[in-house]
């Protein structure tokens, strides 16, 4: 069985994928996850999951192009402008 | 010597040899993450050795590394159980079982020691033991009623019973049969004294290094 392995490596902190281990059952995983993502000290915490149990999402359409759904798809630099030539204002550097 | 240094080798070279020999597994254990784990166990016993160590050079005015390396085969006072070369993977778990077995018992006594320092050492490393303990459990309920499993165990049995003396011994035979969950074979305990005769080779190759530029600083 294959074990995605997560890792914390400060307490408070995300807990962020190390990689994943075999092994044949949770006890295992654990011994085998503590000397492959501990023995160093690099963790205060792991968690072990199932890979079976991970559902695994991907496959995000964007047929039409939705670019407004995006940060990066509303100019802000482009609408600025206009304003500021709306109402006869200046850029601040300008000033 | 005092009385102390001597029990403090004794363990001390216990825990070198085995995870010298342990440590032989690495890179063709039967799958990858028990290379890894096994691998890591081994580096730890080692690391247990130089703790060890280093309570007894400060009895002994030395260092650390000159009574793990510089002391002749003959002077070394680890039980024949931990220097036996086990080519064969259930031979090598069934020594960890009854290895960790047996150190479990000997850290129990030592933890209850009057003197602070050995109590201490035995609580420090006992807390990293526990995970070994598991780690050989693990295969022990596994391999519980596989016959090359339970003959390599009677095989070993008496070996392992040398590792402790007396009272402690004798624990050991009262607690193995419910952890295996059944008795093994009737063997005489072999004594921690002499070598067996694999010792030798093994400790040339693993002094090797260290005497090929003798007084070197590493």
């Amino acid at each position: 069985m294959i074990y995605e392995v997560f890792r914390q490596e400060r307490k408070g902190q995300a807990f962020q994928h190390a990689g994943s281990i075999t092994a044949p059952d949770d006890a295992f995983a654990e011994a085998y996850a503590r000397e492959q993502y501990g023995r160093r000290q690099e963790s205060v915490a792991l968690w072990l999951v199932p890979r079976a149990a991970l559902r695994h999402v991907s496959d995000f359409p964007d047929e039409l192009q939705k670019s407004y759904h995006r940060v990066d798809g509303y100019s802000l630099k482009a609408k600025l402008k206009e304003a500021r030539e709306r109402a006869g204002t200046a850029a601040p550097r300008d000033r | 010597m005092s009385e102390r240094a001597q029990r403090l080798l004794e363990i001390a070279d216990d825990e070198l040899v085995l995870g010298w020999r342990d440590s032989e597994w690495t890179g063709i254990a039967p799958f990858l993450e028990e290379d890894v784990a096994f691998s890591s166990i081994a580096q730890n016993e080692i690391g247990h050795a130089r703790a060890l160590y280093e309570l007894a050079a400060r009895d002994l005015d030395t260092t650390a590394d000159e009574l793990a390396f510089d002391r002749a085969p003959e002077e070394y006072r680890c039980a024949p159980f931990v220097e036996l070369r086990l080519l064969d993977w259930a031979d090598t778990i069934a020594r960890r079982v009854l290895y960790e077995a047996a150190d479990t018992i000997r850290l129990e006594a030592l933890k209850a020691d009057p003197d602070p320092e050995l109590a201490g050492l035995a609580a420090k490393m006992d807390r990293e033991e526990v995970y070994h303990r598991l780690h050989a459990e693990m295969w022990a309920d596994r391999l519980r009623d596989e016959p090359r499993f339970r003959a390599a165990v009677d095989s070993l049995w008496g070996q392992a019973l040398g590792v402790l003396e007396g009272e402690l011994a004798t624990v050991l035979a009262d607690r193995m049969p419910a952890q295996l969950g059944w008795t093994p074979a009737q063997a005489a305990p072999a004594p921690r004294n002499g070598h067996s005769d694999g010792f030798r080779a093994l400790w040339d190759e693993m002094t090797m290094v260290r005497r090929s530029i003798p007084g070197a600083s590493w």
